[in-house]
């Protein structure tokens, strides 16, 4: 073999650290806004959510790379859009067989991964020219990225809308007794945007003072 | 007040850069800006110093505001006693109104204040005083039955994401005290819509026969025309209603001071009122439900229409800063407030959307104003010289 590296270099450290924080897909690059608003309303959607753009991202994203050299260069989105699309029917045959209930409130949008822009962009931008390992970490790393901020959004709006966490009653009785009330402006997807506004403020202003 | 003012040089070098409490030098300057008329100079450049400066603008503002403060008060105290149906002194009244109004005004001024020092703070800045006025305008567009988390909830909401993120005072997009209002209305509907929030303690006192706590608008998007009291009474004031709204006299008493001290911009308020009759008599052409054929001038007394068109839509931050554009800006927020609220009976109160929605697009107007401007400058110039 002629790669030399180790499995787990700096680089590929690096790789899989960046788009967690300061390449964030959502935060930073500002795409798949779209089904973080959707799906952030309770936390259990948004866990199952993340998880399938993970798998998707990691695995379109080996394949490609896998496939790198043989795509001609004028049909390589036609591939690239096959590669998905097959991965995205085989997770949303897996959600409807074994989370019916979760692939039902999620509806159109798994099949809307498709058009997720961080899965095309990731391929695009690093699969199309990388080895395959880097890949795939390179895939796994962004779509957690894409997790983590749909999962803190929605763990906020879970908790302030309804006060429960995964159908948990989070927010005591006594609470509610002295006059709480759940906030149903957090339901809506302005309150989402907002949530995913707070947490860029909060990490470029954390980011810029550490420059 | 000269030992105040020896006692504030005094202090003075503590909070200036090295001294104890330079963290809180902001604070410091708010507090002596808002005690003596500031006496530092530019340095460069002409600049015309006027005595009417952003602080003393926001308290004519206040003083605007306070007819119907004070009504607001007294009106809280006749409904509750109304609604009883036990007879009180017009003095018992006003001090039950007092005591129920006043922690509203004072949990706003306390989150208010408290995160404008506090961003003002760690930005640097010296405070502004844009809340002065929001912090009063927030407690007369509440229901006197808001919680008051509620109301220090929505304050928060409307200073951080209505003021700060956009820069502070003077940067907003949006006006922040009906912000405030739309987050109550979205966020908990319960406390501000429907016949209980009007009335103090509703829910739970003996009420006489045949009272209801319905609010005119209430009553119109219900289609109950015959309920709504007639014009002389929408224009007194003594019905059910948000705390500052409901007297069209003190409102006009505020709009007076307004527009004779010239903070107010009378091309605004005009057209908005002109834009309210106007969308009233379309619907009385159109006239299919009972609630369009409410006549113009009920349409202007109920509800908030007339407190938004005096003291909400011409904020001069949020509105079109064109004359023309302030023209286009006041008449659509006029047609814009009857239509959502005849048309869309879930939102009874159009006027807030309305002038949120105004507020969204004045850049735009401004914009289009301009560029018109140019185009027609242009033009002449071109003719001018060929």
């Amino acid at each position: 073999m002629e790669n030399k590296e180790p499995l787990f270099s700096a680089k590929i450290k690096k790789t899989f650290l960046e788009p967690l924080n300061i390449n964030n897909p959502i935060t930073i690059q500002i795409l798949g806004i779209c089904s973080a608003l959707a799906v952030t309303v309770k936390f259990k959607p948004a866990l199952v959510m993340a998880i399938s753009v993970v798998v998707v991202t990691g695995f379109s994203n080996l394949i490609i790379a896998l496939l790198r050299n043989t795509i001609p260069m004028r049909i390589r989105i036609i591939v690239q859009l096959t590669v998905i699309a097959t991965l995205v029917i085989i997770v949303d045959q897996i959600l409807k067989a074994f989370v019916y209930d979760v692939s039902k409130q999620l509806s159109v949008f798994v099949g809307l991964i498709i058009t997720n822009c961080i899965v095309m962009g990731r391929l695009e931008a690093f699969a199309m020219a990388n080895k395959p390992w880097p890949s795939f970490v390179d895939g796994i790393a962004n779509g957690l990225g894409y997790g983590i901020i749909l999962i803190i959004v929605a763990f906020f709006r879970e908790i302030l809308g309804n006060g429960t966490i995964l159908n948990e009653k989070i927010i005591p009785d006594f609470l509610y007794n002295a006059g709480y009330l759940n906030n149903g402006l957090v339901i809506l997807p302005p309150m989402a945007l907002i949530f995913i506004g707070i947490i860029i403020w909060v990490q470029r202003g954390v980011l810029i003072k550490k420059k | 007040m000269k030992w105040l003012r020896n006692y504030i040089d005094k202090i003075k070098p503590t909070f200036e850069e090295g001294g104890k409490l330079w963290f809180l030098k902001s604070t410091f300057e708010a507090f002596e800006t808002f005690l003596f008329t500031p006496n530092k100079t530019t340095q460069r450049g002409a600049h015309i110093r006027d005595y009417v400066d952003l602080k003393r603008t926001m308290f004519i503002v206040i003083i605007a505001l306070i007819p119907s403060l004070l009504f607001g008060m007294f009106n809280v105290g006749y409904q509750y006693y109304k609604a009883q149906g036990i007879s009180a002194s017009y003095l018992q009244m006003f001090y039950f109104g007092f005591l129920k109004v006043l922690p509203i005004i004072i949990v706003t001024y306390i989150t208010g204040l408290g995160i404008e020092f506090f961003f003002a703070q760690i930005r640097k800045h010296e405070v502004n005083e844009g809340f002065l006025v929001t912090g009063l305008l927030i407690p007369l567009i509440m229901p006197v039955n808001v919680p008051l988390w509620i109301v220090a909830v929505a304050t928060a909401f409307a200073v951080i994401f209505g003021k700060e993120v956009y820069g502070g005072t003077g940067m907003n997009v949006f006006n922040p005290a009906l912000l405030a209002r739309a987050f109550v209305f979205f966020a908990y509907p319960k406390v501000i819509s429907g016949d209980f929030p009007w009335i103090y303690n509703l829910q739970n006192i003996k009420v006489v026969d045949g009272f209801s706590g319905a609010t005119p608008l209430a009553n119109a998007a219900a289609h109950q025309i015959e309920k709504i009291p007639d014009n002389l009474t929408l224009f007194i004031g003594l019905i059910p209603g948000s705390i500052g709204e409901t007297s069209k006299i003190a409102i006009l008493l505020g709009a007076f001071i307004l527009l004779f001290t010239g903070v107010a911009s009378w091309r605004t308020m005009i057209s908005v009122f002109v834009g309210g009759i106007f969308m009233s008599l379309i619907l009385n052409l159109i006239g299919i439900n009972p609630y369009m054929t409410i006549s113009p001038l009920t349409q202007i007394l109920m509800g908030g229409f007339m407190f938004g068109a005096v003291f909400m839509a011409t904020d001069p931050v949020t509105s079109a800063q064109t004359n023309t554009g302030k023209y286009i800006y006041g008449f659509l927020i006029g047609v814009l407030a009857i239509l959502i609220r005849v048309l869309n009976p879930a939102y009874p109160e159009g006027m807030m959307l309305a002038i949120l929605f105004m507020n969204a697009f004045a850049p735009l107007i401004d914009y289009y104003i301009i560029q018109n401007n140019i185009r027609k400058r242009l033009a002449r110039t071109k003719n001018a010289t060929l």
